[in-house]
């Protein structure tokens, strides 16, 4: 497996006032690609900055952050909507999708703005709303859908542009038990079935089990970097 | 590109469809602006166009002479009232003034008529020979006098289509006719091609010519014989009429003898005179009007700006969003402008088709007559796509320089 993420020495400081806030301190990390990870942190633990910078929404303050081999720290955001595009998917605790909007196309707009044929747009956006189990639900909107389907939508958003990698920052923080399991296992299979690159941001240890390795993040370092065993054998999974 | 503008726009219809209440309340001001300038151009145009009729009816080229006033041991009587022109003065100034293709005299009355068991009070014409043609007045049947006529001073009349339908059933033919004006028979030799209002606002239509030698010698009578009620003058182009005008008081000052420090005993008007003052006002009135909705297409473009902005606040998750998987600035910008300028296009034809409607309405309910304009029209196209585009950039920019993640976890 190649390396797809590279972080090195990565820092990022706010100024809040004339209070400095020291948001990452010196994070080291590699990812290679086809791996499963969980970030686990307590609120205010720097978890969520790190999950910025990977996802390319900010920019690291010092250190070089390389995204399959390419230097991403010294991009314009011009050329970072570019890479969030076509290599980043994102999942999100709250769904964000848009309201009023139809299953449809909430999944087709990242290849909206990749200027693809509304055809093609469709037709993938379809594909991907089959792949997380939402065949003919496509023209529901939002609210005509529960919370597992509406995250299921989000999957499909993300997925629909066949990126790197999915980035799940809470994913299962606003869903039942049943739901979460559900979304959890649509998540593990992409991983396993498609081999896509996977990280899920997380407080909450049992859906951090779920992920093949398993980073720890607190004040603003990785304090702890372990692989789990092997979450096929999750008892979630196997019931 | 072409897909993306495609569905943005189709995203802005249907963003629209759904705050249908607040979409029209936004759209009112263009609406209204829109409908003014529509409605008030196309009734000032109306005027205007109806004045330039008015003139073209009395003639664009012609100059009518009038004679001055009379003074009589210091009081003065009104204009005309002197006998200071006369046909000899018609035949000189056509002789002396290069400019003019044609002079001719008239002097009139108002006299009663009668036909059969009807009368009717109308102004009575004597004219010379050149008069119809300096006028450019055609005929509905017959024609006009012959020389002959004219010299031997015969009782035949031409009469106009108010004086006709005063005096003459319907479908009865007045051609041929015998009619009295002050008891003395005249057979009607022709029906004058009807002019409509003056640009004074007087009834052109309601008029009897006879020809000058019997207005003079059997009807009208005269103090001395030649002295005319006004002279006429006409020119090739309406652009030689100054240069004529001032040819003309030359040549009537030398001829009436006048001496320098002695003011002109004839008055001479054009029409472009009359013209210009009553395009004067219909100008003023249509530039006030102009103002007024220039001033509500601006509040209209406020409007949109405000409730741009409240959208913006409203879809700052959205935005978030779109930002996450990929839009850039000039994606986001364009959103916004495309729901901008949709509403204010929205406006603008709502307002177009009700400022042509109220065009009509004036020109059915006033009578007043208006033009619509297809210039009116598009520029008022643009200028509300114009607006949408200003007016909405502000909201346009302000979305676009969001900060994602902050807008991504905006409750």
């Amino acid at each position: 497996m190649t390396d797809l993420i590279v972080c090195e020495d990565l820092w990022k400081i706010y100024r809040v006032g004339d209070v400095e806030v020291q948001a990452l301190r010196g994070v080291h990390v590699t990812i290679r690609r086809g791996e499963f990870i969980a970030i686990l942190g307590a609120s205010g633990s720097g978890k969520s900055t790190l999950m910025y910078i990977l996802g390319c929404l900010d920019k690291p303050t010092r250190g070089v952050y390389r995204l399959d081999g390419r230097d991403v720290s010294s991009a314009g955001p011009n050329e970072l909507a570019d890479i969030r595009n076509q290599q980043i998917g994102f999942v999100f605790q709250s769904f964000n999708l848009i309201p009023r909007t139809s299953a449809l196309e909430n999944a087709q707009l990242p290849l909206f703005y990749r200027g693809l044929s509304l055809r093609d747009q469709r037709a993938r956006a379809a594909a991907a709303l089959a792949r997380v189990g939402l065949a003919g639900r496509e023209h529901h909107t939002p609210t005509q859908l529960s919370g597992g389907q509406q995250q299921r939508v989000a999957i499909a958003r993300a997925l629909v542009s066949e990126p790197s990698i999915v980035l799940a920052d809470e994913p299962t923080g606003n869903l039942d038990t049943e739901s979460s399991r559900e979304i959890m296992g649509i998540l593990n299979d992409l991983n396993r079935r498609d081999g896509m690159t996977v990280i899920v941001v997380t407080h909450e240890t049992d859906i951090a089990a779920y992920a093949s390795r398993q980073l720890t993040v607190k004040d603003g370092e990785i304090v702890s970097d372990r692989a789990t065993a092997d979450a096929s054998s999750h008892p979630a999974l196997l019931s | 590109m072409f897909a993306f503008l495609a569905l943005t726009l189709t995203t802005a219809l249907r963003i629209l469809a759904r705050n249908r209440m607040r979409a029209g309340l936004t759209m009112l001001g263009i609406i209204i602006g829109v409908g003014a300038v529509i409605a008030m151009v196309g009734i000032g145009q109306g005027a205007r166009d109806a004045i330039h009729a008015q003139i073209a009816s009395m003639g664009t080229n012609v100059i009518i002479i009038l004679p001055g006033a009379t003074t009589v041991g210091g009081v003065r009587g009104g204009q005309g009232g002197a006998m200071t022109l006369t046909v000899a003065d018609a035949l000189d100034l056509k002789k002396r003034v290069p400019l003019l293709i044609d002079t001719g005299w008239a002097k009139r009355d108002v006299m009663q008529i009668v036909y059969g068991n009807k009368n009717w009070n109308g102004p009575v014409n004597g004219i010379s020979p050149s008069y119809l043609t300096i006028r450019d007045w055609g005929f509905s049947s017959g024609g006009a006098f012959t020389q002959v006529e004219m010299d031997t001073a015969a009782r035949v009349a031409l009469v106009g289509q108010t004086v006709v339908e005063n005096l003459f059933d319907p479908g009865e033919e007045p051609t041929g006719a015998t009619i009295r004006i002050k008891n003395v028979p005249f057979k009607v030799v022709g029906v004058l091609a009807p002019k409509g209002q003056s640009a004074g606002g007087s009834d052109q239509d309601d008029v009897i010519f006879i020809p000058f030698t019997t207005a003079e010698r059997k009807v009208l009578g005269t103090s001395f014989l030649g002295a005319v009620g006004a002279l006429f003058a006409s020119t090739a182009s309406p652009d030689d009429l100054p240069e004529a005008v001032e040819h003309i008081r030359d040549v009537l000052r030398s001829r009436h003898r006048l001496q320098a420090d002695q003011p002109d005993d004839f008055t001479i008007r054009t029409q472009v005179d009359i013209g210009k003052v009553q395009e004067g006002i219909t100008a003023t009135i249509t530039n006030m009007l102009f103002a007024v909705a220039s001033i509500s297409l601006l509040v209209g473009g406020i409007g949109i700006m405000n409730i741009l902005l409240v959208s913006v606040t409203e879809r700052t998750r959205e935005i978030g969003v779109r930002m996450a998987v990929g839009a850039k600035r000039w994606h986001i910008i364009m959103q916004f402008l495309i729901e901008a300028m949709t509403l204010s296009l929205c406006g603008g034809m709502v307002g177009i088709l009700i400022g042509v409607t109220a065009s009509k309405l004036t020109t059915s309910l006033a009578g007043w007559p208006t033009v619509i304009s297809f210039q009116a029209i598009a520029l008022a196209f643009l200028f509300s796509l114009a607006i949408g585009l200003f007016f909405g950039l502000y909201p346009a920019n302000k979305a676009s320089q969001l900060n994602p993640i902050e807008a991504l976890r905006y409750e």
